[in-house]
């Protein structure tokens, strides 16, 4: 693993570069993309906020301000943390453009992270601006507590890493089945209920939330939003960590695996 | 009467080439589950902590739901692909094809192409619907039952024509598909009551992207919740949509200039 630092560093730029001539290009593209991420936690937030005041103010300790900082804030979490890769790699496969990709004397997962990474940088000006918006328009009820907030960069960027080596993962299904459309919606299916995109977690039903806690959704989306939130004690904090390690570990050693044998599928079929 | 044969020949010809692909139908079936299953548990979850949202009874909900999938199952199979082959026929050329046939082209290109697998998305509307009206039981009237399918008719009346002129302006312009884009992704919004949105996103989604006359009205009206004035406003607003795209599309067929220029 001794990657020289300035070789690698030198296609990341490249890659940048790319990226960013390509979103130029297609910018109503990203204009559509953005509306998708304001919009899902825009009902939700507009769904709860009725809940609460439905029921006197309050659901489960949470008032309707409160589920507009809950929803705002993950808002931002899953557009940092998002990737498209399934989609992307199953044009990839289908196409037969990664033959070339994998002529590239470097793992692809670079390029993607590159890509990731730039688009992020590009649309979250404009992320932050909507969700300044929002603020003005439903008055969400923001905590600061010091502690929480300098832990939730950490936390965010092991979210993002976690959530990326595991779709990453998880788009090569395509090496080996052509309709992964009904796959990946499982996966979103079980993302709106695990991961906190549906409701605060404390509002679910018991035995979901013990699937939240072992599953790698809840980690990726809902934890750093309750932390930055100040909803976690400082050892509810460290146990999240904790899970963010632990999926990182697993999902690292997972995506080499099917990374392998993946490519291995893949030569077959392309012969 | 002309018109309906000529429908039911595009249906017959749409279903047949698509009874090619059997294995989609599958495919489209356990996605269509998946979603509905998904929206009914967050229904659930949602009224786990309340017994009514915002005047709504967990029931009319569930039907409004339903209502959401026939309406969106009757876009996917009719009215999009339709529209998309609309604008890719005006940047290719073959438009001409349609507009020389001795028919009214607009008809011919609003139900040029269906996809008919989406079909099970319009059944398990209709599936919803029925169950939350025999659990909603005696406080569904004839008035009621003759008020929804009305609005549901103006509703779909209203849709269609807004799509035509979304797709009537690649006539113009070059990227249309992208505003199509935009209107399915706003679409998911109708999935809840626009009442519960803030006013200006209540205006947009009723006037801009008119979701509210397709979803929130037809279970409104099923809930006995619906005014002569909605339904009024409803038909006023289909008939002022079909008049202006139909003279939209007029006006672009003329602005075409077929394949050779």
């Amino acid at each position: 693993m001794s990657w020289p630092v300035r070789w690698l560093a030198d296609i990341y730029a490249q890659q940048f570069k790319t990226t960013f001539a390509s979103f130029v290009q297609y910018r109503a593209a990203l204009v559509i993309w953005l509306i998708g991420h304001v919009l899902e936690p825009l009902i939700y937030l507009v769904v709860w906020s009725t809940v609460s005041r439905s029921s006197g103010g309050s659901v489960g300790g949470f008032t309707a301000a409160d589920f507009a900082a809950y929803f705002i804030v993950l808002m931002i979490v899953n557009h940092v943390t998002y990737t498209w890769i399934m989609y992307e790699y199953e044009y990839r496969v289908r196409q037969g453009t990664l033959s070339a990709e994998l002529l590239r004397p470097v793992h692809p997962i670079h390029s993607d992270i590159a890509d990731n990474v730039t688009s992020k940088l590009i649309t979250l000006p404009g992320m932050l601006v909507i969700a300044a918006l929002l603020g003005l328009i439903f008055r969400p009820a923001f905590h600061a507590v010091p502690w929480a907030m300098a832990t939730f960069v950490p936390t965010i960027l092991l979210a993002f890493i976690v959530r990326f080596l595991t779709e990453w993962t998880l788009a090569l299904a395509a090496f080996w089945t052509t309709r992964v459309s009904a796959m990946n919606q499982v996966y979103f299916m079980a993302m709106l209920f695990f991961s906190g995109q549906l409701a605060p977690l404390e509002l679910l039903p018991q035995p979901v939330r013990v699937i939240a806690f072992i599953l790698p959704f809840r980690w990726t989306v809902g934890f750093p939003t309750e932390l930055l939130l100040g909803r976690l004690t400082p050892a509810q904090a460290l146990t999240g960590i904790g899970m963010q390690a632990a999926w990182l570990a697993a999902s690292l050693v997972l995506m080499r695996v099917v990374w392998r044998a993946g490519l291995k599928v893949y030569s077959a079929v392309g012969a | 009467m002309r018109y309906l044969r000529l429908m039911l020949v595009f249906f017959r010809v749409g279903i047949l080439s698509e009874l090619s692909y059997r294995a989609n139908f599958i495919t489209h079936l356990v996605e269509s589950v998946m979603e509905l299953g998904t929206a009914l548990a967050g229904l659930a979850i949602v009224f786990s902590h309340t017994t009514t949202l915002g005047g709504w009874r967990p029931d009319e909900i569930v039907a409004l739901v339903g209502v959401y999938f026939l309406v969106s199952g009757a876009i996917r199979m009719v009215i999009q692909p339709s529209m998309e082959r609309l604008i890719e026929a005006v940047h290719e050329g073959t438009l001409d094809f349609t507009l020389t046939k001795p028919e009214d082209a607009q008809l011919l290109v609003s139900i040029q192409r269906i996809e008919i697998w989406n079909v099970t998305d319009v059944v398990l509307g209709f599936g919803v619907l029925g169950v939350a009206l025999v659990r909603l039981g005696t406080t569904v009237g004839a008035w009621e039952a003759a008020a929804f399918a009305a609005s549901l008719l103006a509703g779909g009346v209203i849709v269609y024509s807004f799509w035509l002129m979304l797709a009537t302006l690649s006539f113009w312009f070059v990227r249309v598909e992208n505003m199509l884009e935009i209107f399915s992704s706003m679409y998911e919004a109708g999935r809840w009551p626009v009442s519960f949105y803030p006013r200006w996103l209540r205006f947009m989604l009723t006037f801009l992207i008119p979701v509210a006359f397709a979803t929130t009205v037809p279970a409104q009206a099923l809930a006995g919740r619906i005014t002569w004035k909605t339904l009024a406003a409803a038909y006023g607003l289909a008939v002022a949509l079909v008049v202006i795209s139909r003279a939209f599309w007029r006006v672009g067929v003329r602005r075409y200039s077929s394949a050779s220029s």
